[in-house]
C-alpha cells in the first residue's frame, strides 16, 4: 500500500484517498472553438509517462481536500510538488 | 407546564450499552452541539483568532467549546458557541466576502463516543493506522482517519480518554465493532 503524504494531514495509507488523474490539465479557453477531436482528446487523452508524474489525490477519509504530488511511476516514490 | 421539546430524541446509539470494566470505559456522548466553521485562517477578526486552534492537528478548549482545527480553513465546534461580537447579517443576497466567518450547525450529523481508561490506545491501535502513541498523539491532537473502515474524527483529551466523532449512520457498527474488539483489551 502507499503511503500518501497529505499536505494537510501527514502520510496516511493510500485507502483513505482517491485518485484524480494527471494535475495540470487545463480546462479549454473557449470550449466551443475545439473540434470534436480536440474537445476528446482534451477529455479522455493523459499522459502516461515512465518516471515523474504529476497527479492529483482527494483525501476523501481526512480532510477531504485535492492536493497534487509527483509519483515516480517506476518507483512509486512520491514528493510534495512544491510549485503551485 | 411546558413539554421538554427534547424529550422524545433519541440518539444513534441510545441502544449500545456501552463497556465498562478496569482497563476500558466506552459510552455515548450523545446531542452535543457542533458546529462547523470555515474562514480564511489569514484574515480572522480578532475575537475568532483567540479562540480558534491554528496549528494542524490540533484541537483547543474555548470557553465551553472544543475546537478542533479540521482542514486549512475548516473547524469543528463541539459544545455550544458563544456568540462573537459580530453583527450578523440578514441580508442573505449579499456575497460572502473573505472575511466572513460562515457557521453551520452539524449537530446531527455525528454522534461522539467516549473511549477512556488503560486499554483505551490498544482498542484504537486495533482498526487504525494512525500512530496513536502519546508522544505523537497525545492530548490537543485530533485527526481525520479511519476506524475499523468507518470515517471518524479521533480527539485525545486528557488522561488516555479519547472522543470518537461517528457518522450516526456508522456509529451503531462503530459501536459492535468497539464492543467486539473490547474483548482483547
Ligand atoms: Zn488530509
Amino acid at each position: 500500500m502507499l503511503l500518501i503524504p497529505c499536505p494537510w494531514c501527514g502520510p496516511r495509507d493510500e485507502a483513505e484517498f482517491h485518485y484524480g488523474g494527471q494535475a495540470h490539465v487545463a480546462y479549454p479557453a473557449d470550449p466551443a472553438a475545439l473540434t470534436d477531436e480536440e474537445w476528446a482528446r482534451y477529455l479522455f487523452f493523459r499522459d502516461n509517462p515512465m518516471g515523474p508524474f504529476s497527479e492529483r489525490w482527494n483525501h476523501t477519509s481526512g480532510c477531504r481536500r485535492w492536493f497534487t504530488v509527483t509519483r515516480d511511476t517506476t518507483t512509486n516514490a512520491i514528493t510534495p510538488e512544491t510549485s503551485r | 407546564m411546558t413539554a421538554d421539546p427534547h424529550a422524545n430524541r433519541i440518539s444513534p446509539l441510545a441502544g449500545f450499552a456501552g463497556v465498562s470494566d478496569a482497563r476500558l470505559d466506552v459510552r455515548e456522548i450523545p446531542f452535543l452541539r457542533q458546529t462547523n466553521v470555515r474562514a480564511d485562517p489569514a484574515r480572522l477578526l480578532p475575537a475568532w483568532a483567540d479562540r480558534l486552534p491554528l496549528a494542524p492537528g490540533t484541537w483547543r478548549r474555548s470557553g465551553e467549546t472544543d475546537i478542533l482545527y479540521l482542514g486549512p480553513d475548516e473547524w469543528l465546534a463541539i459544545g455550544d458557541l458563544t456568540p462573537v461580537p459580530a453583527e450578523p447579517r440578514a441580508d442573505t443576497a449579499r456575497r460572502v466576502g473573505q472575511d466572513d466567518v460562515i457557521l453551520t450547525d452539524v449537530s446531527a450529523q455525528r454522534t461522539i463516543a467516549r473511549v477512556a481508561g488503560p486499554g483505551a490506545r490498544d482498542l484504537l491501535a486495533h482498526g487504525c493506522a494512525l500512530d496513536l502513541h502519546p508522544s505523537v498523539f497525545g492530548p490537543g491532537r485530533c485527526a481525520q482517519t479511519m476506524l475499523a473502515r468507518a470515517q471518524v474524527i479521533l480527539m485525545a483529551r486528557e488522561r488516555d480518554e479519547f472522543w470518537i466523532l461517528v457518522r450516526a449512520s456508522f456509529a451503531r457498527y462503530l459501536a459492535a465493532w468497539i464492543a467486539d474488539a473490547a474483548v482483547d483489551y
